[in-house]
């Protein structure tokens, strides 16, 4: 820590050459607390995390074997499998869009739940930043405190909220402003509802760490400054806000485009999820390199998007600083 | 906030560390979720003074890769039928010879000579039942015992049906329905039950496991349902009624194990000859509810089960179809079937 | 409205209400509705005479009592705390010390990478995550003989470390560092700055991250599904396995208890937390 602060404070002096060598030797200090401090988290993902990615890179690479598992014999033909249908019926090698069309399912169900996080955790997320600070924390846990329950229990409690004859049915026949159940379960709708749901406070959380910051003699500038209300939100807030919601988003999308259980649950299981696709070859369908191939994909393209987002991040730290 | 760090890595360490082997006089079964009766477990433990500990896995296949993966410390598995073949065939079940144990007589001829474990060296019954199907009586009046009513619904059932969320399950139904083969490779025969699956899923409402929900809540009034659920589900909603459909139906039985690296061998093979006593096999029924494959269970097991349809099969009904593992290129072709439906 | 009567009372009356925009306040009490009332029909439903967790009969505590009766469920129950503590603990201080060293600094070559490298355990789906470590684990079984729960928190760690390093980095972006030069300056020990000036700057996103590792840990099924050992089921591979014969209002009772027992644990902290502040 020190050394960044001396760091920071040698590059606002002028720079010579009687301090070159000191800063040197600052500079490789700075190096070694880095090291220090990024050691635990890099070994223990580099160790427990990237050692079974580098086990799925070489499943991926192998053919199938019997009752799961792999044979050790090289292929590509997982890879194939996921862009080219070898027709069931006449062999021939046919560009398909099955896998491709699960694919962008489950993108565009995670990006409107992403979305929808961001409009509904915005709010709530500032609503607590500007809470009284002895107030703040109590007001975080009551968000987080529902996910203490399980995913499965609280997904079949929200069944009973809109099946046909659950409570939201039920009250708006009692109140008159419909006749007929309306059909709410086992549509999309109530996967994004339960996806949403699931994921909030990845949302929530993120937000009110980079908002409870945020430094409201800015706000007050602004308006001194005539800015309206939707101005300050817009110039003032929001950018301020944009660490938080950009690691909100990663929180949510990425996890979303793997999830199987919510939608299996809500959705009724009729179709196909990516994270359920992959689960099956592990399991019924005893193709463990094309699961394995199938995920490497999926994680090429979550990774190409972080990259990006990382880069532009990068320069918008630049052009803050 | 270092301190605590180092403390919860040694903790984390030392946990890891742990005890390398287990001590005797313990056994650690790993069974399907919710299907091990705890009394039973009890007085095993009290009989032979050993501790149990009881794990749960969801399918089959979880089973199988951390089993093959070795090491996974459990002495006893429960796999189905074709999973045992399976598990003999990758030499993961150690040969415990069930057949010369003292309660081994107790053991029903029928679930002997079975194509699984032919003469019962590795294996022995736990429990047995049927994959069919449940459907509201009161909401549709006609015959049942047709698969029919899956694939080319009547009015009052169409969009209430709820399938099981099983490749297997579901193309089986299909090709019984067609009159073709289990473990199909005939590329013609496929096609059509995939234009009959695509078809058909337009009148179904879900694709799920959880049968007993769907059934009591009335999201549907049909489901895909194994006979054990179907007896839970009819206690609450007694209009259902458990179909034997003439076209066929699958049969399931789920055996008893040994893993060839169970530390606890001994043990193990206490539990097996264990579970061969009428009256144990019984507690597992009562709680599991469903047939066990031991002969004099019956005194022992709850009235109500030994009248109940799910359990006792008509005259009439087609026997029980236990389908056997299909070869890798059939798994393919029903993969591709599967996406195809679900895409 | 506390806020509005302590407004009154400030200078500064007018900043703080500029604090408000319109309608968030509404939204915010929406989404904690929207999060409750699953919760509220969770907890009805573990007052349900009936066995079945979707039709209401009649009041009754048999739930609670199987549940108090049942070792099953309890054993899974700690298991899942033990666990998500241990795992909430490491992830969080190796995310805060990977986050103290990507942010407030010129940017490092190598930069990308650990970013990557960090949130990778997202990225890959998990049941993939799950066979390849349950290999990679397997030979580190047979290699050194060691058994026991520190695999799978070992597991859960890894997983848990991008859940808690995302916020706390992104409270830390931004955040500019004259208040520790300021510490320096006045000769300040570099511990003594971090511990007085920077971790208290980071507390709310530690407290964001750790809960949300927290409840990340709590929720996995797919990978302690694959990893756990004979003895340790944790409560959701306790529940999946009760999918196909049926859920019972056990869950719900201990579901309710247990969020009673945080909420509990919780009053008590602010309690104690308010009586300090005021001595």
């Amino acid at each position: 820590m020190a050394d960044r602060i001396t760091d920071t404070r040698t590059t606002r002096q002028p720079a010579s050459d009687a301090l070159a060598g000191a800063r040197a030797a600052r500079d490789s200090a700075a190096k070694r607390t880095r090291v220090f401090l990024l050691a635990p988290a890099i070994l223990t993902i580099g160790i427990v995390g990237l050692m079974p990615l580098s086990i799925a890179l070489v499943y991926s690479f192998l053919e199938p074997g019997t009752y799961g598992g792999v044979t050790w014999a090289f292929s590509t033909d997982a890879y194939v499998q996921f862009l080219f249908d070898r027709d069931i019926f006449d062999d021939s090698l046919t560009f398909s869009t099955s896998y491709l069309s699960i694919f962008w399912r489950s993108a565009f169900l995670a990006i409107i739940t992403t979305i929808g996080a961001l409009l509904i955790g915005f709010p709530t997320a500032y609503f607590i930043a500007t809470k009284p600070p002895a107030q703040r924390n109590l007001w975080l846990f009551l968000v987080t405190l529902p996910f203490w329950t399980n995913l499965l229990i609280r997904t079949y409690a929200m069944l009973l909220i809109i099946r046909d004859e659950g409570f939201i049915n039920i009250t708006l026949q009692m109140i008159g402003l419909t006749s007929g159940p309306i059909e709410m379960l086992y549509t999309d709708g109530a996967v994004f509802l339960g996806l949403i749901y699931s994921f909030l406070p990845f949302m929530v959380l993120p937000l009110y760490a980079s908002l409870e910051k945020l430094d409201f003699r800015l706000v007050e500038a602004a308006h001194d400054l005539y800015a309206g209300r939707v101005q300050v939100l817009r110039r003032v807030i929001l950018p301020m806000a944009r660490p938080g919601m950009i690691a909100g988003c990663i929180l949510v999308f990425i996890p979303c485009l793997g999830a199987y259980i919510t939608p299996e649950l809500l959705g009724g299981g009729k179709k196909l999820m990516i994270g359920n696709m992959i689960a099956l070859q592990f399991g019924g369908s005893r193709n463990w390199p094309f699961g394995s191939a199938a995920a490497l994909i999926l994680m090429a393209m979550v990774l190409i998007v972080l990259l990006i987002v990382n880069r532009s991040r990068a320069d918008a730290e630049v052009s803050h600083g | 906030m270092k301190k605590v760090t180092i403390g919860l890595s040694v903790l984390a360490l030392s946990a890891v560390a742990g005890l390398p082997a287990l001590a005797a006089g313990k056994l650690n079964i790993y069974n399907w979720g919710n299907y091990t009766s705890p009394e039973m477990i009890e007085k095993f433990e009290a009989e032979h003074d050993i501790e149990v500990t009881l794990d749960g896995y969801d399918s089959n296949e979880t089973m199988l890769a951390k089993v093959k993966e070795g090491n996974t410390g459990y002495d006893i598995v429960v796999p189905g039928d074709y999973m045992i073949k399976i598990m003999i065939e990758q030499d993961l079940l150690a040969e415990v010879k069930p057949n010369e144990m003292e309660n081994f007589a107790n053991v029903d001829p029928n679930w002997v000579d079975v194509w699984w474990d032919p003469g019962r060296n590795y294996s022995i019954p736990y429990q047995w039942g049927t994959t069919s199907f449940t459907v509201d009586t009161e909401v549709f009046t006609g015959d049942i015992n047709t698969l029919e009513l899956l694939f080319n619904p009547p009015e009052e059932l169409q969009g209430r049906i709820n399938m099981l969320n099983d490749m297997n399950d579901v193309i089986n139904a299909g090709l019984r329905y067609l009159g073709y083969g289990r473990c199909n490779g005939n590329v013609d025969e496929l096609r059509e039950v995939t234009e009959l699956l695509v078809e058909a899923k337009q009148h179904w409402r879900t694709m799920d496991y959880s049968t007993i929900e769907k059934l009591t809540s009335g999201d549907v009034d049909l489901s895909q349902n194994w006979n054990g659920a179907a007896m839970r589900a009819r206690a609450q909603r007694p209009s259902l009624q458990y179909a034997y459909p003439k076209e066929g139906f699958t049969g399931w039985m789920d055996n008893v194990a040994v893993l060839k690296d169970a530390p606890n061998m001994e043990n193990a093979k206490l539990f097996i000859n264990f579970m061969m006593d009428p009256e144990n096999a019984a507690m597992t029924s009562n709680f599991a509810r469903y047939a066990n494959g031991i002969k004099g269970s019956e005194a022992f097991m709850d009235p109500e089960m030994l009248e109940a349809p799910e359990i006792l099969m008509p005259a009439d009904a087609p026997a029980p179809d236990f389908v056997k593992p299909c070869p890798q290129e059939v798994v393919d072709l029903y993969n591709k079937i599967w996406t195809r439906l679900k895409q | 409205m506390a806020d509005a009567t302590e407004t009154r009372k400030t200078p500064r009356a007018k900043a703080f209400d500029l604090r408000r925009q319109p309608g968030f306040a509404a939204a915010a009490w929406a989404c904690i509705i929207f999060l409750y009332a699953p919760i509220v029909v969770l907890i009805v439903f573990s007052f349900n005479d009936n066995r079945s967790v979707v039709r209401w009969t009649e009041f009754s505590l048999r739930w609670y009592t199987e549940a108090f009766a049942n070792e099953g469920i309890q054993k899974a129950t700690w298991m899942s705390l033990k666990v998500a503590f241990v795992a909430t603990a490491l992830a969080t201080t190796f995310a805060t010390m990977a986050a103290l060293a990507t942010t407030r600094v010129a940017r490092f070559r190598g930069q990308g990478i650990v970013f990557a490298i960090i949130n990778q355990p997202l990225m890959i789906p998990e049941i993939v995550t799950a066979v390849a470590t349950l290999s990679f684990f397997s030979l580190i079984k047979q290699a050194t003989g060691w058994q026991g729960v520190g695999f799978l928190m070992l597991a859960h760690t890894v997983f848990c470390i991008p859940f808690a390093f995302l916020p706390i980095r992104a409270r830390l972006q931004d955040m500019t560092i004259t208040l520790e030069q300021a510490a320096a300056d006045l000769y300040a020990t570099p511990w003594a700055a971090f511990r007085r000036v920077t971790l208290p700057l980071m507390a709310p996103g530690i407290l964001a991250g750790a809960t949300l590792a927290f409840v990340v840990s709590l929720d996995d099924v797919i990978i302690t599904l694959m990893i756990a050992g004979p003895g340790e089921t944790t409560l959701p591979i306790y529940i999946l396995g009760q999918i196909r014969r049926g859920i019972t209002p056990e869950i719900n009772a201990v579901s309710t208890l247990l969020l009673g027992l945080s909420l509990l644990l919780v009053s008590l902290t602010f309690l104690l937390g308010r009586k300090r502040s005021r001595a």
